[in-house]
């Protein structure tokens, strides 16, 4: 790695679902403590870009390095690679089997190999992270959308990841309870965690985000700071996107 | 017919995982597996391993457990269907967010998705309790000693056809239902919010 500040390198990923290309060489870095936006229209590939980076999904051509560590390498252990990744889901994907305190702690026992009351110790810590510690003992059913995906947070973080992923982890929740999630993910920003969201919240894009990447058709058309994409892009598809989406926040008066 | 559905229970479970994540290779001789077991009348079957290929193996088996193992062999096919449907209900991203976490593949089938899908076969697991507990009475065609070749000795020695008849049926009931019951108390205390419904 030429520069140490870099925590995710990606180059040049392409993916195709039989004749449909949905990624068609995409490059970007993500340095220590940054906060890096993906948005696009539906179908443009975010999600499964997301899903090449740590292999829940083999890219068909391209590199990932993840620190000084090459993960697309056939030899990398993969395992080890997610362990340093937190990864967010849209539909939360709880162990619907195990209480919250558990969600976050098996992963801590199994992955790591921690005893049960070190995990334990470790997963109520993250749950009070995200302010849920009273409900450490609840199963995911008994749960709002928005606490569930906090939870899934808090079990991402258990795991001392070095950067988070974010697959639009607000788009499957009421609008009530955006904003809670919203807060944490604030707040998680603010201590400098570093992250790469798929997000079409703007506000939080613009409130903590370095920079936005625009894909579209497979590919980043465009790319910068929150404000200068939002308000001014140049790409005619970026222009029509964001005009949509201020349209939306206008409509719902935030 | 515990041992019965124990050997039914460890085959079928392997089945069932290797039928849902197994590759193409191990996936056929499974489903030919089942495809042979479930088709072929209890009968015939007892009759083929009893005379035919336990002899032809070498295997020096009495009637008994020619039957416990025939029965297992059996009821192995039927519970790897009920747990491999129970495997797919439980949903892909459970596996993915295991992964996602650095779970093996093995260990979040193991962690992760078995304590949820056994929760859910229960109900249907039940069933092939009550199944197999009236099978068994087949078995009394290789002149194993079960409910109804003892019946019929009674029968034989007082020609008296109603009573022993009616009480063997009887004690089949009451087996189902105690064992039923026992099934749906572990249910009860297993069960978790959501997951799965009250029975």
């Amino acid at each position: 790695m030429p520069n140490e500040n870099v925590v995710l390198k990606v180059e040049n990923i392409y993916k195709n679902y039989g004749n449909n290309e949905v990624l068609k060489g995409v490059s970007f870095e993500v340095n220590s403590g940054e906060i890096k936006i993906i948005c696009g229209p539906s179908g443009s590939g975010k999600s499964t870009l997301l899903r090449c980076l740590n292999l829940l999904t083999r890219p068909d051509k391209g590199h990932v390095w993840l620190e000084a560590e090459e993960v697309t390498n056939p030899t990398t252990n993969i395992n080890k690679v997610r362990q340093k990744i937190g990864f967010v889901f849209q539909e939360f994907n709880l162990f619907n089997h195990l209480t919250a305190l558990r969600n976050v702690s098996i992963g801590l026992e199994v992955v790591k190999g921690m005893k049960k009351n070190e995990a334990r110790q470790i997963a109520l810590r993250e749950l009070r992270r995200v302010g849920l510690e009273e409900h450490a003992h609840k199963y995911p059913a008994e749960l709002s959308g928005g606490q569930k995906q906090r939870v899934a947070i808090a079990r991402a973080l258990a795991m001392n990841p070095v950067i988070m992923f974010y697959d639009e982890p607000t788009s499957a929740l009421d609008p009530q309870l955006i904003g809670e999630v919203l807060d944490v993910m604030k707040k998680l920003a603010k201590e400098k965690l570093t992250s790469l969201v798929v997000t079409h919240e703007m506000g939080f894009a613009q409130s903590v985000a370095d920079e936005i990447m625009f894909i579209a058709d497979g590919k980043i058309l465009e790319r910068g700071p929150p404000r200068e994409l939002f308000w001014n892009p140049k790409h005619e598809m970026a222009k029509l996107f964001f005009k949509r989406i201020a349209e939306l926040y206008r409509r719902e008066g935030q | 017919m515990g041992g019965s559905l124990a050997i039914g229970f460890i085959i079928g479970l392997p089945i069932a995982i290797g039928q849902v994540y197994g590759r193409k290779g191990i996936k056929v001789p499974l489903d030919a597996y089942v495809w042979f077991f479930r088709s072929v009348p209890l009968l015939v079957l007892l009759f083929l391993f009893y005379w035919g290929v336990f002899p032809t193996l070498g295997f020096k088996l009495d009637a008994l457990a020619c039957s416990i193992v025939v029965l297992g062999l059996r009821t192995g096919a039927y519970q790897s269907q009920i747990f491999r449907g129970a495997i797919m209900s439980v949903g892909e991203g459970q596996l993915t967010a295991a992964g996602a976490l650095g779970m093996s593949k093995l260990n979040g089938i193991y962690h992760i998705v078995l304590p949820q899908a056994l929760r859910i076969s229960l109900p249907g697991w039940s069933n092939e309790y009550a199944i197999i507990l009236k099978d068994s009475a087949i078995c009394f065609a290789l002149g194993v000693l079960e409910i109804l070749t003892r019946t019929r000795y009674v029968v034989m020695a007082t020609h008296e056809p109603l009573l022993p008849y009616f009480f063997a049926g009887v004690l089949f009931i009451a087996l189902t239902y105690g064992g039923t019951k026992i099934i749906h108390i572990v249910y009860d205390k297993t069960r978790i919010p959501g997951l799965v419904g009250r029975m």
